[in-house]
């Protein structure tokens, strides 16, 4: 067990420095010149230029600048961000709420997706399966931002019980909708897990051995089929956790939310690199942070694992 | 019908005794596939009384299993009794509720299913799944169950059971496991055990000590067993009364002694025959192969165009041969080696057959793969026809495969799904350059008529064929390069007891026609004797016994060997024109921690169930 | 012997024989000659005919091809010529889904839109599973120092999400044209692709039928061509129909966030992006090419899902 940890800790290190290479060397060097871009339409004199790269350090070789960028992560002094306002405390600001968005996506997708994989495992084949079936395949074909416009139109005008507008109050309430959607396509793939998960644990052989001891029904799917079968959900569900917080910029966009997704977007548009650089690297440690947790999970779920000789 | 010998009772005796505990009549169970409705079993009669064990005995598809499951409802789930009764205690319970049926389930009816390894929840202490029948059986729950479950551990027979019913399934041996899923079915002291092939799984000297725990015990409950097996030898030893199955019918039932000395169906008649734990002590056996090894010798001389005095030359010598594996330990730059094999050398007589008979673990395959030079020996040599295979490298290893080829264990997995039967035998051909499309089309159809399989069959694909002719059409593509020697993996190993014996007269045929020699590696004792010369019994790496088939046989000289003799199922009954194996066994416990994988969840995760998610 | 031991209460010990024309003999193991040879793919394709959700999602995607090759059938108009005067129109007689606000036809712009989606989810799906299959072929048949650098590799992909790192690059190259957003996905997503080829190669090498023809001399690279790889694809056809999907999707949801293709390509996602504001005033703007994208994907999907039940050896029942 503790191997196993220790294994998983030390295969995270290269994938971490990797992909924090990857990214600053795409936001910085793929094209264009992100000082110019700083400066916009302003043309601006060459010492002001010499004193911004410096300021990114821009003019050292790029192995030193990724170094230097790493060093600044893990110190958390990300340095200033175009607008002048300090990088980490604008992150800081938007956090919160793109997390309480990814918290009801995952509350939404793990209760409902879970029930409902459950009842479609066990009726498989029957019509209450084919139709949870067919309405988790129209989820994972709808893009997420025409499921927030579909619910901006039905919970927001039609019905008026939610914000089309998020704005200036990410309240857990205003919140629930856009979290919904956020959801969705989760929830459809939670649906579809939990329920091959059931069907194949539902015939396996120590399931059959289970029922001729007598057990009743609801002791065998609840201590014999559910047990094994919601393994691989869970692990599922704690990756999507770090993965619905990169995911949430299109339902922040859709709804207006003043999230991570939406700085990202501002970022985008106005060409800004460290930004950029800084929420994509964020992102992408929350999700190797949330995929390791999941492999410690399943470590501790699985007693073949916990135990192994 | 026609009745033999009945003895007679007092008529119309309405005893309690001689109410059968359970009754079945004309059962019919159909199976709804995407190919049509297919019965299982057609009409399947038998009783089983108070106390007694009654075996039920065929190959696969004989409907044995599926008439055990049913009495306690138990089918797949595609799976009904479409006709017929089932009794017990003299209620019909054929077609009774789902409530009604858990109530005789545990407490009544009790289950040993038959693969150790699927049968225990992988995720549930051991201990907690005993318990957990004991409550839903009524019997003790809490505290007074968790007592109750160890000491039902130790009844099975499990050593240091305390410790034990607090470890998880994937710590136990496949021994211990069968042990524990025993005691699961004993719990509730159910009056009928049905037992699904219990021991099938296991090495045969652990096999025979938990069979013979469970005949105690039940014969101390009184609790009366429904024995399914394959193999009649084991079936004559355990049951008093036999029922013989054949594609959903049973054809034939008596006292088991009877029905083996006078058996009265042909299939019967064939399935005695064909039997290797009785066979083999047929007389005629070892005439037979003598005969064999005789013609086989000459045509390989005249093959070779050589002289007499290479007929005792060794065409395959090993010598010193060992291999070791790096374990993993608890810190990964600590590794523990194990030694798979060790230290073994023999010879192999061109023309002959030379057996590696042992049972998990113990080295047997490691061995072949390194004959094969498939494996890296750590030390010793191979040689083949004198010279050391691994001196050989590129175009020369090339060569000596076209001399030595494999047979492998496992017919649905030893031809490639994707080609049809004629390419897979032309493979050899065409990777050697030999012939062209129309010489080597005639001699794949040359292949499968010594094999005897209808020419047919070359468009066919290996998901049309059965176990046996998947096994045969490899047979035919070890062949097709010519070679001399042929390496028997557990070739007939995973073959029904008929066509296993089919299989084995056709590579005994082979060898007197072409002249080959064979290392024949197996777990079962009892087919060596139809068709080896020359016999090495291994244990955990180690060469414990070798000699001439008939040597080992009458004079063992090893308890290990004495031990494997013993255990050969029904090995002591009497039998007209065999003789009777009578080995005294050496007392002591069989060592049950044998090597079965411990089977943890894999790194890859079946590629299907993550295919399409994204 | 327990039967001498035991006293059996069984009142007749009788010995009964079924009749032999009751149960007849049958040669063992007769070979089957009668009937066509069905390979296993032949079989899957027997049934995947009778899935109503293959037939279903076949004619779905017929139609969308037929209306991407010829979207002139549906529309007489050009979808790029946007006239500002004739912008914010409601459906009506000659503009039946109504114009957007640059003045484009909808209509036009959600039948011409076929054609975009269609050739970047192709291709991206092409060079995606080229890529991944690839390397995880590789990674799964060499195994050892090999499988883990690249087993690294690949994680490092999987930990930039798609979208983002579509993001991070498409904000550099400032500009994407429909061959930079294919390349883009391609280099994204090919890492589930990667995994599951990974996996089949790894369990299809342990196969006997792959040590039998080392044993017969064949060559490492060509038990791998010639045996491996043609039995570990099956998964992998499934992952990319899916996928096929799935890129259809991002290139919209790039297209939504505005680094996509051009306004003035015709792309799905960029249409409803446009018309994010009139969800109030003219839903339609946003409803055709909405339903529209997810019809495409619905039936890419649905093929996937059609495809893995046809090839997946455990639903099969034998």
């Amino acid at each position: 067990m503790l191997w196993y940890i220790g294994r998983r800790l030390l295969q995270m290190i290269p994938v971490f420095l990797g992909a924090t290479l990857i990214i600053y060397l795409m936001a910085f060097y793929t094209s264009g010149d992100p000082i110019l871009a700083l400066a916009g339409d302003k043309p601006i004199s060459p010492a002001v230029e010499q004193q911004l790269r410096a300021q990114y350090n821009l003019d050292q070789p790029v192995l030193i600048q990724w170094l230097l960028y790493l060093k600044s992560v893990l110190t958390f002094d990300l340095g200033v961000g175009f607008n002048g306002r300090p990088l980490f405390d604008q992150i800081a600001a938007a956090f919160p709420t793109t997390f309480r968005l990814a918290i009801i996506a995952v509350v939404v997708e793990t209760i409902f997706g879970v029930i409902a994989g459950v009842i479609s495992g066990l009726r498989k084949g029957q019509l209450i399966d084919t139709t949870l079936l067919m309405l988790s395949l129209l989820l994972i074909a709808t893009p997420t931002f025409v499921l927030g416009f579909l619910a901006q139109f039905v919970f927001g005008l039609q019905l008026g019980i939610a914000p089309i507008n998020v704005g200036r109050d990410p309240s857990w309430q205003n919140l629930l909708v856009p979290g919904l959607v956020l959801g969705g396509v989760s929830f459809a793939y939670v649906l579809r897990l939990t329920r091959t998960s059931i069907a194949e644990t539902a015939g396996a052989d120590h399931v059959r051995t289970a029922t001729a001891k007598g057990l009743s029904r609801g002791g065998v799917v609840s201590k014999h089929i559910l047990r094994n079968s919601l393994i691989p959900v869970v692990t599922f569900i704690g990756a999507d956790l770090g993965a619905l917080m990169g995911g949430a910029i299109v339902t922040e966009r859709v709804f207006n939310v003043p999230g991570i997704g939406t700085l990202l977007f501002s970022a985008i548009t106005s060409g800004e690199a460290p930004m950029i650089v800084s929420l994509v690297t964020l992102l992408v440690v929350i999700f190797l942070l949330s995929n390791l947790v999941v492999d410690l999970l399943y470590g501790v779920l699985d007693p073949r694992i916990r135990y192994a000789k | 019908m026609t009745t033999t010998s009945v003895t007679p009772t007092p008529s119309g005796a309405p005893s309690g005794a001689s109410q059968p505990l359970l009754e079945i009549k004309d059962l019919e169970i159909t199976f709804t596939t995407s190919s049509g409705p297919v019965k299982g079993v057609r009409s399947a009669n038998l009783e089983v009384y108070p106390g007694e064990t009654v075996a039920i005995v065929g190959e696969s598809g004989s409907g044995k299993s599926t008439t055990a499951m049913a009495i306690a409802h138990l089918l797949a789930k595609n799976g009904a009794i479409t006709g017929g009764h089932i009794l017990f205690e003299g209620r019909d319970i054929t077609h009774v509720s789902e409530k009604e049926i858990r109530v005789l389930r545990g407490d009544q009816v009790g289950l040993v299913p038959q693969d150790p390894m699927s049968n225990l929840n992988p995720m549930w202490k051991v201990g907690s799944q005993i318990t957990e029948t004991l409550a839903a059986n009524g019997i003790a729950k809490g505290a007074e169950a968790k007592k109750r479950a160890v000491e039902l551990l130790e009844e099975a027979g499990l050593p240091d059971a305390q410790r034990r019913a607090e470890q998880y399934p994937h710590e136990f041996s496949g021994g211990m496991k069968q042990r524990a899923l025993i005691a699961m079915g004993l719990a509730a002291r159910p009056k009928l055990l049905v037992a699904d092939e219990p021991t099938s799984a296991l090495d045969v000297t652990v096999q025979q000590q938990i069979l013979d725990h469970l005949d105690h015990l039940t014969g101390e409950l009184g609790v009366a067993v429904l024995l399914i097996t394959h193999d009649l030898g084991l079936a004559a030893e355990r049951a008093q009364h036999l029922v013989v199955m054949y594609k959903g019918q049973v054809v034939e039932s008596g006292p088991a002694l009877e029905l083996l000395q006078d058996p009265q169906h042909p299939y019967t008649k064939r399935l005695i025959s064909a039997a290797p734990s009785l066979a083999s002590r047929r007389l005629v056996s070892s005439a037979e192969r003598a005969e064999i090894r005789e013609q086989a010798q000459e045509s390989a001389s005249s093959e070779a165009g050589r002289g007499a005095e290479t007929d005792q030359d060794a065409v395959i010598e090993v010598q010193n041969l060992t291999k070791s594996f790096p374990i993993r330990g608890k810190v990964p730059w600590r590794s523990t080696p194990f030694l798979a094999v060790d230290d073994v050398s023999f010879s192999l007589r061109r023309g002959t057959t030379t057996a590696i008979v042992g049972e998990s673990g113990s080295g047997k395959s490691t061995v072949a793969q390194m004959v094969l030079r498939l494996l890296e020996p750590t030390s010793g040599r191979v040689l083949f026809e004198g010279k050391d295979i691994a001196d050989l490298h590129g175009s020369t290893v090339k060569a000596l495969r076209r001399r030595v080829q494999p047979i492998f264990q496992n017919p649905y997995g030893t031809l490639d799904p994707m080609y049809s039967i004629f390419t897979t035998i032309e493979e050899p051909m065409r990777i050697h350059g030999i012939g062209d499309s129309k010489s080597r089309e005639e001699k794949v159809r040359d292949l499968l008529d010594k094999v005897a399989l209808p020419s047919a069959m070359m468009r066919r694909y290996p998901n049309e064929l059965s176990g046996g002719q998947r096994q045969r059409v490899a047979i035919a593509r070890a062949l097709a390069l010519d070679p001399e020697v042929v390496i028997c993996d557990e070739a007939v190993s995973a073959l029904d007891v008929l066509v296993q014996a089919q299989v084995l007269e056709l590579l005994n045929d082979l060898q007197a026609e072409l002249g080959l020699s064979y290392l024949f590696i197996t777990h079962d004792l009892a087919v060596v004797r139809q068709i080896a010369d020359h016999t090495l019994v291994m244990e955990k790496g180690k060469v414990v016994e070798q000699g001439t088939t008939d040597e080992v046989f009458h004079s063992p000289q090893q308890d290990y060997t004495k031990r494997l003799l013993a255990a050969i199922p029904g090995g002591s009954i009497p039998l007209a024109g065999a003789e009777t194996i009578d080995v005294e066994a050496p007392v002591g416990l069989a060592d049950e921690t044998g090597g079965e994988g411990q089977g943890g969840p894999d790194d890859i995760v079946d590629p299907f169930a993550q295919a399409g998610h994204v | 012997m327990p039967s001498d031991a035991l006293k059996s209460r069984r009142p007749r010990t009788e010995h009964w024989v079924a009749p032999l024309a009751e149960t007849p003999l049958q040669e063992v193991d007769a070979a089957d000659t009668s009937g066509t040879p069905r390979s296993l793919w032949a079989e899957a394709g027997r049934s995947l005919i009778r899935n109503p959700v293959f037939v279903i999602s076949a004619l779905l995607i017929l139609f969308v091809l037929f209306v991407a090759a010829f979207p002139q059938v549906f529309t007489g108009m050009d979808p790029r010529h946007g006239d500002l005067s004739l912008a914010n129109r409601k459906p009506d007689a000659e503009h039946p889904f109504g114009t957007s606000r640059q003045g484009y036809d909808i209509m036009a712009r959600t039948f011409w839109g076929a054609r975009t989606s269609v050739i970047i989810g192709f291709f991206a799906m092409i060079g995606s599973t080229l890529i991944g299959g690839t390397i995880g072929a590789l990674a799964g048949y060499l195994g050892g120092w090999f499988d883990e650098v690249i087993s690294r590799i690949t994680d490092i992909f999987f930990a930039v999400p798609l979208i983002l790192g579509a993001i991070v690059v498409a904000t550099r190259l400032g500009e994407m044209n429909l061959w930079t957003v294919i390349a883009v996905l391609s280099v994204f997503g090919w890492t589930n692709v990667a995994r599951i080829m990974r996996g089949a190669v790894i369990s299809t090498k342990s196969q006997d039928y792959v040590t039998s023809s080392v044993a017969l001399g064949a060559s490492s690279p060509a038990v791998l061509l010639k045996h491996v790889i043609p039995n570990a694809i099956a998964p992998v056809i499934v992952t990319a129909t899916v996928n096929l999907g799935v890129f259809i999707v991002a290139e919209a949801t790039l297209s939504f966030l505005g680094v996509g293709l051009p306004t003035s390509a015709v792309s799905w996602g960029g249409d409803i992006s446009d018309a994010r504001d009139a969800l109030r005033t003219q839903p339609s703007m946003l409803f055709y090419p909405s339903v529209a994208l997810a019809i495409t994907v619905l039936s890419f999907i649905m093929l996937g899902d059609a495809v893995r039940d046809a090839l997946d050896p455990k639903a099969r029942k034998r």
